[in-house]
């Protein structure tokens, strides 16, 4: 069955696949049973699949982590919710010093199933600590997958494919396009894999590689661009780790240039990484630097000032032109 | 203002079996309905000397060379020799990092311990016991993992019918004072889980005594904020430990839901082996210390009960003695590991990145 969905219902569609197949999945959190969560991405699901099993936790975020991993331990598939990324550093030392460890520290006799969801990012006009993209920090700790969905359909092949992985994953969802766009969804349980980078718009000029929210953006951008003669190749990198390198370079090959939009601060990011990949890999390809739109290295402003931070359609077509002119 | 009347009074008591001086306390009746008899004192007594023993042989090894950073269990094997004979192989036990005691009872081998305190993995791949958890170094942090656990183990008696099977998990005086352990009693609390709390109060948590850890007169309190049962008794009464941790599985097994020991003992030995507790604590206070640990206490009791002779005791250490000699050959002889190992554990399939990684720490590339 085939509906046309927003990002939000996706994750809640994938959810409620997999629960009704796989009577291992549980999904906890804080205000995620009868209140279906803030955003509702877990809407309905208590009442439909009980609330054994669609578990309101304490709020307290070191316990929904660290009972994942011992839920995790004993063969559950325990899906658990962090109200926000903002909140997530409570639950960092059980996701980074457990979780992504287990499997490796008991030689495989244990592993770690489990997934930790958080909506992240900015424009939405939140509160403090409710816009951050701090994707690079649990991208760089060995042991996780991190998953970024950037659209409906990817949002629940994804979802999908991190609650069956055999390993931790964070699946971060951009908030601000949890209802910005519809698409159509068939509701058949297939995931997509979690090791490729899927490829939004072909062209030979330059390659646009983004994630999330910042796709929004960066599509428009190629658009504005293909008006002025410039075909940008976008890519959606979608898993943050491991990289699809492959595809990375490939599209880099073809077009020779690269720009890389991102709206997490710039140092140390997750573009940092690409640029280095680029730089090892793809010198003899690359006809111009590869160029970073990206958040400023500040605090994440309030919410009055958060456009000024958010990498914007202008900024994106800005920088491209002047790697075209190089 | 005015005075408002109790609404909940909560108190904590104290238990011992056998006291400082090796004298039984109560009736003999007792014991039986524990199931103590002498078969079962003796072989608590050969778990603490096993341990005992092997704790000395790690130090040994640290000290010229053959062992990594060991953390002592020396005076703290009477409470780890209950939990270990107290829990059903189908349970599941969390340690902290000291419970060598326990987890030789679990059925975990003793070169695997100097594996993994040798520095090398596979010593927490338990043979014996393949859902309990290795050590936990982040302290209280393995209180919220025996959370998930019970709650595994509730929704799966709910769903099977089959008798509820129980977690125990243990954490020291330092990990009463982290978020963790609190998270853990709360959760645990809410959702009645078939959870066992142990304290295993040392006294010391590194350099700082129990004095500066918290102002709390107990530490068993702290359960009561939770409305967790809770007891504080003497850890190194060997006796004691078994009824009490007899009675807190049966109560959680039995769907009264969590329970919580403080066991007082204390920490004869320094911190780990790369301590010096010289620099903080008093040799008298260590010597009074010694006077109350529990295998000295508990011989002098199978000896004033003439329920074993010397001789029986010797025999004890000496077979203990065999076996931990036994052991450390195995280990000394146990091959490294292939350096690809540190790749191949860390997802079900390895990453490309990770293959590349490989090959480059093989050589067959370089500077990937």
């Amino acid at each position: 069955m085939a509906n046309n969905i927003t990002l939000l219902e996706a994750v809640n569609q994938a959810l409620d696949y997999e629960m009704a197949e796989d009577q291992d999945v549980i999904v906890l959190g804080e205000d995620v049973g009868l209140n279906g969560g803030v955003f509702r991405a877990t809407d309905g699901l208590q009442k439909k699949h009980g609330a054994d099993r669609v578990i309101d936790t304490p709020l307290a975020e070191s316990l929904i982590a660290g009972m994942s991993i011992g839920m995790a331990t004993q063969g559950l598939k325990p899906v658990a919710e962090i109200q926000f990324m903002g909140f997530i550093f409570a639950a960092c030392d059980q996701f980074i010093c457990h979780a992504a460890r287990m499997r490796n520290r008991t030689r495989g006799r244990l592993s770690c199933p489990m997934v930790l969801r958080a909506p992240y990012g900015g424009g939405i006009h939140a509160p403090e600590h409710h816009s951050e993209s701090t994707e690079a920090i649990f991208a760089h700790i060995p042991g996780i997958r991190v998953v970024i969905p950037s659209s409906p359909g990817r949002a629940y092949g994804l979802l999908l494919a991190a609650i069956r992985d055999p390993d931790p994953v964070l699946f971060l969802e951009p908030k601000r396009i949890y209802r910005l766009q519809t698409e159509t969804v068939t509701n058949n349980g297939e995931a997509l894999p979690l090791d490729t980078i899927f490829t939004l718009r072909e062209g030979d000029d330059v390659t646009l590689i983004s994630w999330g929210a910042m796709l929004y953006e960066t599509q428009k951008a190629a658009e504005v661009l293909a008006e002025k003669n410039i075909f940008c190749e976008v890519l959606d990198l979608a898993t943050i780790k491991p990289i699809d390198t492959k595809t990375l370079l490939n599209s880099v090959e073809k077009t020779g240039r690269c720009v890389i939009v991102q709206e997490a601060a710039k140092t140390c990011s997750v573009s940092s990484e690409i640029a280095a990949i680029l730089a090892e890999k793809a010198l003899t390809s690359l006809l111009a630097p590869v160029m970073r739109v990206t958040g400023y290295d500040t605090i994440m402003p309030l919410f009055t000032l958060e456009h000024h931070y958010m990498p914007s359609v202008e900024r994106i077509v800005a920088t491209v032109l002047d790697v075209m002119e190089f | 203002m005015i005075t408002g009347k109790a609404v909940k009074n909560f108190s904590i008591n104290f238990s011992q079996r056998l006291n400082e001086h090796a004298e039984l306390l109560g009736h003999e009746k007792a014991l039986q309905r524990a199931g103590l008899d002498t078969d079962k004192i003796l072989a608590l007594y050969q778990t603490m000397v096993l341990t005992r023993t092997f704790d000395s042989k790690a130090i040994a090894l640290q000290r010229t060379g053959r062992l990594g950073t060991y953390a002592s269990c020396l005076g703290q094997e009477a409470i780890g020799t209950a939990i270990g004979h107290m829990l059903e192989a189908s349970d599941v036990f969390v340690q902290a990092y000291r419970e060598t005691a326990a987890l030789l009872k679990r059925g975990v081998k003793m070169q695997e311990i100097l594996l993994y305190w040798g520095g090398d993995e596979r010593g927490s791949d338990y043979q014996a016991c393949p859902q309990d958890l290795p050590p936990a170094v982040p302290i209280a942090s393995q209180c919220l993992h025996a959370v998930g656990i019970a709650y595994a183990m509730q929704l799966e008696a709910k769903r099977t019918g089959q008798e509820q099977r129980v977690c125990l998990v243990v954490c020291g005086d330092g990990a009463t004072s982290k978020g963790d352990f609190y998270e853990a009693l709360n959760a645990a609390a809410l959702w009645q889980l078939p959870l066992v709390f142990v304290i295993c109060n040392n006294q010391w948590a590194i350099s700082l005594p129990r004095s500066l850890q918290s102002h709390s007169q107990t530490l068993a309190q702290k359960a009561i904020a939770a409305d967790i049962p809770a007891i504080q008794i003497d850890g190194n009464d060997v006796l004691g430990c078994y009824e009490t941790v007899q009675l807190a599985i049966k109560q959680a097994r039995g769907g009264h839901g969590p329970q919580l020991i403080e066991a007082i003992t204390y920490r004869l030995s320094d911190h780990t082996t790369a301590d010096d507790a010289k620099r903080y604590r008093t040799e008298e206070e260590l010597q009074q210390a010694w006077e109350k640990e529990p295998i000295k206490r508990l011989s002098q009791y199978l000896l004033d009960s003439q329920r074993a002779s010397q001789s029986v005791l010797d025999n004890i250490q000496n077979q203990c003695t065999q076996d931990v000699e036994a052991a450390v050959d195995i280990y000394l002889a146990t091959e490294p590991q292939p350096c690809s190992s540190m790749f191949e554990f860390l997802y079900q399939d390895c990453p490309v990145h990770l293959q590349e990684q490989l090959a480059s720490l093989k050589g067959e590339n370089h500077g990937q």
